[in-house]
């Protein structure tokens, strides 16, 4: 078998495989050693399909060799390859890191069920950027959402399993909204390949069912990504998950969710039908901004740091649909780089956190006071990453503000100008909270003889967040891909 | 050394010794060693610039681009170079100082301290050289966190409200104001290039002008403009080293020096000349100047006076500045020099009333300057400076601005700065007097102290004969001050 050509096959098949293996194999070393391999597996065949992507265009996968449309079709272009290894990579980081922190988090003879979890998840999650099935997208998102309400309910706090409950069935109600749209595409355009959707439905746009598909399609994947107000699931899943998975989720999920979402806009729909004929753009920027607002206030008056950066995350998400609602490619291009942008950030942060809570027995503000003298790194951390999601220089946050900004002020809107940057302004506040509890407050009772988290703990975050600094610098790999991405999916459907 | 390398190392020099001091904290001895050798090494880089400079050279490093279009980059010109000079110059004046300083008051984290001092320096090192308005405001940005550490140093409630302060005003305008204000440039002129005669020139309708130099001038918090001046005297919470060097020198004159910057090379004075954007500048400055000595004549405290007093300063530049003649420009930018030397002076001589008296109010100043003659010296001659008196510096660089407000037939201008000197004579003669020829108070007997440690005298006598020494030979600042006006 000619492995090169059958990449984006190997992708989801990987970690695929590698989920069942683990449940026969028991044995938590072995698990993690076989989920482990996977992911890494996986990261190097998405770089691989990435610099195959960039050297010579889109790669159409026939699966079985049935030629789209009857067969199944894979298809990597420069956005599905840029989200592909944005997922496998942080996946790849973030497994390391799972090992001794869930040591800590679950009882041993579960570990193994992590793992399964953890690769059915990341083979839902590949599947659903790299399929070019609209009904295949329903299938891999249903397989990262079950196993993902399976991650959330292992954490340790007994609420874990009541934010399980909750996101299971809101996600629910988006997945249901989502084949929902897709069976009344199939209605409408005899087929289920995307590409062939979005040729079919060119004549027929302005169709009632086509306009009612995409309302399904919108407010379905507005709740898997947690567009306000629909995150209601996201602070409670994030917060009680075990660290790993809470890290894993905010870096990744949501961010596939809006990938389905560009692609069913840029793709399939095109954008003249989403923008024109329903008052989307106007809807994305008043939930968008609602979002940036009301989520980021709400997140200053949080106790628990994991809940405070949940609804930070939001707060952000709303920017990366800020990008979206301007439809034009400054707008397009910040909403993709802040995608990886938002992930390396917030994934930082909540692996921090995950060493936090160990050395420190918690992640309240009142557990945390006087970190920095017993955790200089990990405090450290946390400012570096919250200085990005403030948008300061010389961090990738800031590079995704600048171009919101930029695409404002393209579309002339001075007033929106502002309302971004007074957003950013309010996570100057959440961030100072932390900062203020861990650096000016003294240390509790029995907090002295507290040290920094596990090197195997440390190394992993410790990556991400330089990371968050190093593609602040030298954004020409994120920024050069998310603006070419954006190029391709403006180009593709007018 | 090739002028690159020079600029390079001038960046480099103070962001290598940060780690270096970090590396020596178990020694204090070899930790303050450091820090006066870097501060020696970067005044030494900074010195072996200024001949190439003066003489028409403009030694210029681009590093690596952010976003397309939009490099780090570096170009020394002369008024980078003027800044350059009183930042690294007094950095070691400084350093000396504060070992005094530190250790007089067995201040605690000091490692952290002379850490964050190192940073600051290159933060305001990068902005002196920054060839684009964008490397501008990255370093801008970092010189506002870097200090955020110095200002908070004594982690106290106080120095926490003072912080939250400091970094709100600081970052909130030049992210809400600033940042759009660049990136607007950018869009309309394609570059953020520091270009003499401006980038914006038929680029800008006059309301846009209006706007755009409103956002610029409030967005640069550091210059302290009234009302977002309100962080400087929060900042006094801190170390008097780091109000200072940083209060006093790097960081409000890294504010004046990006605006004459934006006005002369992105604006440009013939876009400005004679428009209504210019005319509310005036009025802002002006006001500034009065409103804010008029709060310092009923401080109190001593650095809180000072502060208001700086933000009165401040605003001479910016006046100055606003009146776009030739001689106002050049009364500007030897203010930045003027006011550096003065004010390092008068915060010396704090932070040494502070130590060796433990004094902070000006009422309890009574005959203090019977038991530190040096001190009150040194103060009184920052304070002849201040209110502009020969043989003080201040009085060039005010003969200057007035000569250009003359000549530009801005009366209100004048009136504005004779105004200012009354008060700022109102606030500062009589702490002089006070001190001289007051009897000390009966409470003062409690405490017999005499000067500050030696190494505070040796800083602070040093800056005061340099305030004076500025008055006979203002060679350099006028010359590269005169460069910068040339096309």
């Amino acid at each position: 078998m000619d492995v090169a050509a059958n990449l984006p096959a190997l992708q989801v098949v990987v970690p695929l495989v590698a989920a069942p293996l683990t449940v026969l194999l028991r044995g938590r070393r072995l698990a993690f050693a076989v989920v482990l391999l996977a992911a890494w597996t996986a990261f190097a065949i998405a770089i691989a399909l990435w610099l195959r992507v960039d050297a010579s265009g889109t790669i159409s996968y026939h699966i079985g060799s049935w030629a789209p449309p009857w067969g199944i079709e894979y298809r990597v272009d420069r956005l599905s390859s840029y989200v592909l290894v944005l997922v496998s990579g942080i996946a790849a980081v973030v497994l390391p890191y799972s090992w001794p922190s869930i040591a800590r988090e679950l009882p041993p003879e579960r570990h193994y069920l992590f793992y399964t979890m953890f690769a059915l998840c990341l083979a839902g999650l590949l599947g659903m950027v790299i399929t070019g099935d609209a009904f295949n997208i329903f299938v891999f998102l249903e397989i990262s959402s079950l196993s993902t309400y399976v991650l959330i309910a292992l954490g340790r706090d007994r609420r874990a399993l009541l934010a399980a409950y909750q996101y299971l069935i809101m996600g629910t109600i988006g997945a249901t909204f989502i084949v929902i749209g897709v069976g009344l595409l199939y209605l409408q355009t005899g087929t289920l390949n995307l590409v062939d959707m979005g040729q079919r439905l060119h004549g027929i746009a302005g169709h009632r069912p086509v306009l009612a598909a995409l309302a399904f399609l919108t407010v379905g994947l507005s709740l898997k990504l947690a567009l306000f107000p629909l995150h209601q699931w996201l602070p409670n899943a994030y917060a009680y998950a075990p660290s790993a998975v809470s890290s894993f989720l905010a870096a990744t999920a949501t961010k596939v969710a809006v990938y389905a979402l560009l692609r069913f806009y840029y793709s399939v729909f095109g954008a003249n039908t989403v923008f024109q004929r329903l008052p989307m753009e106007e809807l994305m920027l008043v939930l968008a901004l609602a979002g940036m607002f009301v989520a980021s206030t709400v997140a200053c008056f949080q106790a628990d740091l994991k809940r405070l950066f949940a609804y930070s995350s939001v707060a952000q998400i709303g920017y990366i649909v800020l990008g979206l609602s301007f439809d034009s490619l400054a707008g397009l291009t910040a909403t993709i780089v802040h995608l990886a942008n938002h992930a390396l950030t917030k994934g930082g942060i909540f692996l921090l956190l995950g060493g936090v809570a160990v050395s420190m027995g918690g992640v309240s503000l009142a557990r945390v006071q006087g970190m920095a003298r017993v955790m200089p790194l990990t405090s450290f951390g946390i400012v570096i990453c919250g200085l990005s999601l403030i948008g300061v220089p010389g961090t990738v946050g800031f590079i995704s503000k600048w171009y919101l900004i930029v695409a404002a002020i393209e579309k002339g809107q001075w007033w929106l100008v502002f309302l971004i940057v007074i957003s950013s302004m309010i996570s100057v506040v959440y961030v100072g909270r932390f900062v203020e509890a861990a650096y000016f407050q003294a240390p509790r009772e029995g907090v002295r003889g507290r040290r920094e988290a596990p090197l195997a703990m440390l190394l992993p975050s410790g990556l991400l967040v330089f990371a968050t600094v190093c593609f602040g610098l030298a954004t020409s790999t994120t920024l050069g891909a998310a603006s070419l991405a954006a190029a391709e999916l403006l180009g593709g459907m007018r | 050394m090739e002028p690159q390398t020079l600029v390079a190392a001038a960046l480099l020099v103070p962001l290598a010794g940060a780690p270096l001091i970090a590396a020596c904290h178990r020694s204090p001895n070899t930790r303050e060693t450091v820090t006066v050798l870097t501060s020696l090494v970067l005044f030494g880089c900074v010195v072996a610039l200024l001949p190439l400079v003066l003489g028409g050279a403009r030694p210029a490093l681009s590093w690596f681009e952010i976003m397309p279009g939009l490099p780090i980059a570096f170009r020394v010109e002369p008024l980078g170079m003027l800044f350059a000079l009183i930042a690294s110059g007094l950095w070691i004046v400084n350093s000396l100082y504060s070992i005094g300083y530190m250790r007089g008051n067995g201040e605690s984290h000091q490692t952290r301290f002379y850490v964050c001092f190192a940073l600051a320096l290159a933060g305001a090192i990068g902005i002196a050289f920054a060839a684009n308005a964008f490397t501008l405001f990255v370093f801008y940005e970092v010189l506002t966190l870097v200090t955020y550490p110095l200002v908070t140093h004594h982690e106290t409630p106080e120095a926490r409200r003072g912080g939250r302060i400091y970094l709100g005003v600081l970052l909130g305008t030049s992210t809400v104001l600033l940042l759009p204000a660049l990136i607007f440039t950018w869009r309309a002129a394609g570059t953020t290039e520091f270009v003499a005669g401006g980038i914006l020139a038929g680029k800008l309708g006059p309301l846009a002008c209006i706007g755009l130099l409103a956002l610029y001038m409030f967005g640069i918090g550091k210059a302290a403009l009234m009302p977002v001046h309100r962080w400087l005297p929060a900042a006094m919470v801190a170390p008097t080293p780091v109000s200072a060097l940083l209060h006093a020198v790097a960081v409000v004159k890294a504010g004046v020096f990006s605006v004459v910057k934006v006005i002369v090379y992105i604006f440009g004075i013939d876009l400005l000349a004679g428009g209504a954007a210019a005319q509310g500048l005036l009025v802002v400055a002006g006001f500034t100047i009065l409103a804010a000595s008029v709060v310092a004549l009923k401080a109190d405290n001593l650095k809180r006076r000072l502060a208001y007093s700086t933000v009165s300063q401040l605003s001479y530049v910016v006046l100055a500045a606003a009146v776009l003649a030739p001689l106002s420009m050049i009364g500007a930018m030897l203010h930045i020099a003027a006011h550096a030397l003065g004010k390092i002076t008068l915060f010396f001589a704090a932070g040494a009333i502070y130590t060796a008296a433990h004094k902070t109010q000006v009422s309890q100043l009574d005959g203090i300057g019977r038991r530190m003659p040096w001190t009150m010296g040194a103060f009184a001659i920052g304070a002849l400076s201040m209110i502009g008196l020969p043989p003080a510096a201040g009085f060039v660089s005010k003969w200057y601005m007035l000569a250009g407000a003359m000549s530009a037939s801005q009366w209100t201008v004048v009136a504005v700065i004779l105004a200012s000197t009354l008060l700022n004579a109102g606030y500062f003669l009589p702490i002089v007097y006070r001190a001289f020829f007051r009897a000390p108070t009966a409470s003062a007997h409690d405490h017999v102290h005499g000067e500050a440690p030696l190494a505070m005298v040796i800083a602070l006598s040093v800056t005061a004969a340099a305030t004076v020494l500025l008055f006979f030979l203002p060679d350099v600042p006028m010359a590269l001050a005169r460069l910068t006006l040339e096309r």
